[in-house]
């Protein structure tokens, strides 16, 4: 076997593991949703934890992000930045939701406002 | 005058004209399905407490979704190597696979966004809020909504109502799940003068369904989009393989790059919007 086709192979073999990682990280995620913790915090986190591993495996091996050229990761580091800037302003304004945006189901809009009044 | 580097890498980047334009792009996409996810952030912690619909999609049609998309994802980078190999017989098979995997992945969706116009909340008069279907002369009709009862001329309606809603609990649903045992209670007859509003599953419904029917949509375009791609390449588009192979798998990279890109968003979109 050439050094070429090995290589492959092994790719291959490499493709496989993760595809079956991603899927056991799906069942995963289900499995641990319906335990039903007491605080959402920890099932957001735990939720949000799986598929960040899953996205690492997908960006990492499929996309081949682990070793990729100089450039894209210059190019995914400025998508980084903004992104993350996007993020900073959204929990900046968490609580300043526009009005009328918001619905509670009674087909009236509702306003972050009446939040303390309804407690 | 031939353009430069359409197959070759230049020599300072290493990389293809493509691959350049591919990942300019997918940066593009973070951005919009980023502003999406920050928008349901936003929505979701300003809700007011009860309000935000949860637990109504179907998690085990959702799960094996999400398992046909993996599969795609896999297929795709399987083609992909394959075709390095020179096994273009094997790449058109798992391409193969691979538009199949799609158009199973949009077939799902398409029921699931079904079985929610199907689907209603009554608010009545008396502050009480069902769950359930209708029953109209034996059918289950969609997209109704309250001026419909209207337009129709109905005194009332025959609802079946769930055992659940999403006021409570994830646990407490769960709990009234089983114990209804999946199934819907008895049907009862309301007066349309005693209904406030009527709203099947539509984006109209809520915040949540508004979301959610946003970020699901734009991502089955992607899909769809993806898919129209693959397909050409896999199909009137093969004929670059004898011409220019070199070309064509770099076709077939940055096409699988896309649908990497449209996996990876749909790992993040499954928890939020079906489990959280």
């Amino acid at each position: 076997m050439s050094d070429h086709s090995h290589e492959i192979s092994k790719h291959v073999r490499i493709y496989f593991i993760v595809g079956i990682a991603l899927l056991i990280g799906t069942v995963l995620t289900v499995a641990m949703n319906s335990v039903h913790f007491d605080s959402m915090a920890v099932t957001i986190a735990i939720a949000l934890f799986i598929a960040c591993v899953k996205g690492f495996l997908v960006a990492g091996y499929f996309m081949h992000l682990m070793s990729e050229k100089k450039m894209i990761y210059s190019i995914l580091g400025a998508t980084a930045f903004f992104f993350a800037g996007m993020m900073y302003l959204t929990i900046f304004a968490r609580d300043d939701t526009p009005l009328g945006t918001l619905h509670t189901g009674s087909g009236e809009a509702f306003h972050p406002a009446e939040k303390s009044a309804a407690h | 005058m031939d353009i430069p580097y359409v197959a070759q890498p230049r020599q300072d980047t290493g990389l293809y004209n493509a691959k350049v334009g591919i990942w300019l792009f997918l940066a593009s996409e973070v951005m919009l399905f980023g502003a999406l996810f920050s928008s349901y952030i936003i929505l979701r912690v300003g809700a007011a407490p009860g309000s935000w619909v949860h637990g109504l999609l179907n998690i085990p049609i959702g799960t094996f979704n999400t398992a046909v998309l993996i599969t795609s994802s896999v297929t795709v980078v399987l083609s992909w190597s394959a075709l390095k190999a020179g096994n273009f017989a094997k790449y058109r098979v798992l391409q193969a696979i691979t538009i199949l995997c799609a158009l199973g992945f949009l077939g799902i969706k398409s029921f699931e966004y079904r079985e929610k116009f199907l689907h209603y909340e009554v608010w009545k008069t008396d502050g009480t809020r069902l769950l359930g279907h209708i029953d109209y002369n034996g059918t289950h009709p969609l997209f109704w909504k309250t001026e419909t009862l209207a337009q129709q001329k109905l005194d009332s309606i025959k609802f079946v109502p769930d055992p659940y809603h999403y006021t409570m609990t994830a646990k407490e649903m769960a709990h009234a799940r089983k114990g209804g045992h999946g199934k819907e209670h008895e049907p009862v007859t309301i007066k349309t003068s005693e209904i406030t509003r009527l709203s099947s599953f539509v984006p109209a419904h809520s915040t949540y369904f508004g979301i959610y029917f946003t970020l699901t949509a734009l991502h089955a375009l992607h899909v769809l989009g993806g898919a129209i791609v693959i397909a050409f390449i896999w199909g009137p588009g093969a004929k670059l393989w004898k011409t220019d192979p070199d070309r064509y798998i770099n076709r077939v990279e940055v096409s699988g790059l896309f649908w990497h890109f449209v996996d990876l968003v749909w790992i993040f979109l499954f928890p939020v919007l079906y489990l959280l």
